[in-house]
């Protein structure tokens, strides 16, 4: 049985159990809700809990450890002598299920029926040559075959097991929730805790991915340490990777290209978000405001890769025909500078929506305190407000400094690829991110450490944002207190 | 007796330091004051009294003109500071809040050190010329606020980290440092417990060695402790002016009557 359909007669069950669970509820006070401890939705959200949840639980655990399952017990019944020289148990394995599913389609497109499927030898002129006609020809050896059917079988015996124990579990769960439906049953008190476990769950799954992708980083790192040594990683000043070996994956040359990359978007960003923040709380009319505040957001709403292409054939020409080449700088068009000032671009209405909010949080009672002093409006600005505003425009700068280390596609197009330690900044550079892209492209052979570099990359990268994340967070936190 | 009569013959030498004539505000379409004639006295505590909404507050903010902040607020009418029309166009507003300091409702010490929330009118109006003279100041200012005994150890400290009575009196001294002629108060005490108040108010006295001390009240009882004249608004109107004695023991209006009463409020 298909698992779409258990799903649909479960719910469907549960649906079912919310109408009786409510409707038994009231019956047994003569319909007088009052005389029940919960309302009656809830009786009938109990017996709807009791019913679905367990058996999706199941489900969802059951479809999870199938594959694997049935992995391990199709390998073992392969035999050594049936792995070819030069392959691995797991190639055999996954040309087993690739054929599985060709007789799987093959039954469904009706070509077999499937005790003929189940029967299938490789000698068999005539279903082969069906399958032939069907556009499903297998071409395989004997042990192979037998596992894609010993794969089958499993995989259907498993559904069907699948379908009862499910159904099983649902139904107990219904009879028994309704049988405890009585009047003075806490039926909100078991909802909410359910529904308190559901909220948990969905918090830990963040939690848990997070968790997951720190790991699976740690873990590929430590694999690139063991073949690289790290004192050349982190000192290294030369980034020279070849698939061939000998290759040198020093990072300092791409942490450079990422800090200064970011220091110019940032030097760019700051002052003019900032001070579009204190335009638009401080002076612009409520209608001004209403206006270009969204046209500022708007920009953060463009994606990263159309700022690369305005940064490729716009801003880096520019700049190269302009200021570079006239000033004998250089002559490329990609270049730290228009990175960097496209980015910088890009990180504006992040400067300015969040110090605006922030900027419009000090309260006014200060700004009159300040004006009824006699200060002019600038000075209030300047002397009273910014100064209050102080640590939460610290933490937008903050989010926005993360934003920049971890931009990729601007850098791509703007500072091209060359990993180099240089101060001019007309020059091409290229960030940690980039590279992490660079080194993953294409056929990886994740044995090499010019590939796992980009693990250990990532990791660097990473501790680097969450980093300066949580000192943001701590400046941010530390502001919100100042006013209670 | 002695020090009634004594106060009595200094209102009668004191000259007026704001008149007000005619004075009407809108905002927007709402007429919130309408035709308001008064004359305020030099080193007098003067009382606006009246039930929420009846102006007082509105009025105060056109002496030193912070209703100017607010867009759709307009003025009209004439009020005038030792005879000078503080509407005039020669007039810059800010230069008039030097002259007019403010005290609001709720404490707003700016997230600052005691010091430098005290230092801040001075600095901005550069009337220390050194380090010495803006010390000298601060000092006085807090004396002068009754708080200097109290946070003379700790100026460094920040000012919101003051009590509520302590950051009113921090906000008085910092008003008072700037060099005001008027003092404004809106409501000084109504977010204070009963001893900070007390404090506040003895304070206000002695301020008016120095100062001509306007205070917004709802506290008919505070009116009658620290002024010396009282005015009573009713709806946009000003109903009653005179001496505060008068104003409580002796009403011309039979509104004023109502009110200070109890029975329309």
């Amino acid at each position: 049985m298909p698992v779409f359909w258990i799903v649909l007669i479960v719910l469907a069950l549960a649906a079912a159990g919310y109408v009786l669970g409510q409707s038994r509820a009231l019956t047994q006070v003569d319909g007088d809700a009052r005389k029940l401890h919960s309302r009656p939705g809830y009786y009938g959200w109990n017996v709807a809990f009791s019913t679905a949840l367990p058996a999706l639980v199941l489900m969802v655990i059951w479809l999870f450890l199938q594959p694997a399952i049935i992995g391990n017990s199709v390998s073992s019944t392969i035999s050594d002598d049936a792995i070819p020289e030069g392959q691995t148990r797991g190639i055999v394995l996954s040309e087993a299920a690739q054929i599985a599913d060709k007789l799987s389609s093959a039954v469904s497109q009706g070509v077999l029926s499937r005790p003929e499927m189940m029967a299938l030898r490789v000698d068999d002129a005539d279903g082969m040559g069906r399958l032939k006609d069907a556009g499903l020809a297998v071409l395989t050896r004997p042990p192979v075959l037998g596992a894609a059917q010993q794969y089958l079988g499993m995989q259907r015996m498993g559904s069907i097991w699948l379908g009862i124990l499910s159904l099983a579990l649902a139904g107990t769960g219904f009879a028994w929730a309704l049988m405890r439906t009585k009047p003075d049953f806490r039926a909100r008190n078991v909802v909410e805790r359910v529904m308190r476990g559901m909220l948990i769950a969905c918090s830990s799954i963040a939690i848990a991915t997070t968790l997951g992708i720190v790991l699976s980083l740690v873990f590929e790192s430590i694999h690139f340490f063991r073949l690289y040594q790290w004192q050349h990683f982190f000192f290294g000043t030369e980034w020279t990777p070849s698939f061939g070996g000998g290759s040198k994956l020093g990072m300092l040359p791409l942490l450079w290209g990422t800090l200064y990359i970011s220091v110019i978007a940032l030097l760019f960003a700051v002052p003019i978000g900032l001070f579009a923040a204190i335009y638009m709380s401080e002076y612009a009319s409520p209608r001004v405001r209403s206006v270009v505040k969204p046209a500022i957001e708007i920009l953060a709403g463009i994606p990263t890769i159309v700022y690369g292409l305005f940064a490729l054939v716009t801003v880096g020409p520019m700049i190269r025909d302009w200021i570079a080449s006239p000033l004998g700088l250089g002559n490329s068009g990609s270049s730290v500078m228009t990175a960097g000032l496209v980015m910088g671009v890009m990180l504006v209405p992040f400067v300015s929506s969040l110090s605006d909010d922030i900027i419009n949080a000090v309260p006014q009672s200060l700004r009159d305190g300040s004006l009824g002093l006699g200060s002019t409006r600038s000075e209030t600005i300047r002397q009273v407000v910014l100064p209050a505003a102080l640590p939460g425009i610290v933490g937008a700068v903050l989010l926005a400094a993360s934003r920049a280390i971890g931009e990729t596609m601007i850098v791509v197009l703007g500072a091209g690829a060359m990993a180099q330690i240089s101060g001019n900044p007309f020059e091409a550079m290229t960030t940690i991110t980039v590279k992490i892209v660079g080194q993953l492209t294409g056929d990886n052979d994740f044995a090499s450490p010019e590939t796992l570099v980009a693990f250990a990359l990532g990791l660097t990268l990473f501790v680097l944002t969450l980093g300066l994340n949580i000192f943001a967070l701590y400046i941010v936190r530390k502001y919100r207190e100042q006013y209670e | 007796m002695n020090d009634m009569s004594l106060v009595e013959r200094r209102l009668v030498q004191d000259e007026i330091k704001i008149t007000a004539r005619d004075v009407q505000v809108f905002y927007g379409e709402k007429h919130a004051i309408k035709d308001v004639n008064v004359d305020i006295l030099d080193k007098t505590v003067t009382a606006f009294i009246g039930p929420s909404g009846c102006g007082k507050s509105t009025f105060l903010r056109c002496i030193n003109r912070m209703n100017d902040t607010i867009d759709i607020c307009r003025v009209e009418g004439r009020i005038a500071l030792d005879g000078e029309d503080i509407y005039d166009r020669r007039v810059d507003p800010v230069q008039l809040r030097a002259k007019v300091g403010m005290v609001f409702q709720k404490p707003n010490p700016f997230p600052k050190s005691i010091y430098d929330n005290v230092a801040y009118g001075p600095r901005i109006h550069g009337l220390a010329r050194g380090r010495a003279e803006l010390d000298e100041i601060v000092e006085k200012s807090l004396r002068g606020a009754a708080l200097w005994n109290e946070v003379k150890d700790r100026l460094q400290e920040p000012g919101t980290g003051l009590s509520g009575g302590q950051q009113q009196r921090l906000c008085i001294a910092r008003a008072v440092a700037t060099a005001p002629e008027v003092l404004l108060m809106d409501e000084p005490c109504s977010a204070l417990d009963p001893i900070a108040t007390s404090q506040v108010e003895e304070l206000i006295d002695q301020l008016r060695q120095e100062f001509s001390v306007v205070i917004v009240t709802h506290s008919m009882q505070q009116a009658a402790r620290v002024s010396q004249k009282t005015a009573f608004f009713h709806l946009g109107n000003l109903v009653e002016y005179g001496e505060t004695d008068d104003i409580f023991t002796n009403p011309q209006d039979p509104r004023t009557e109502s009110y200070i009463s109890g029975r329309i409020g």
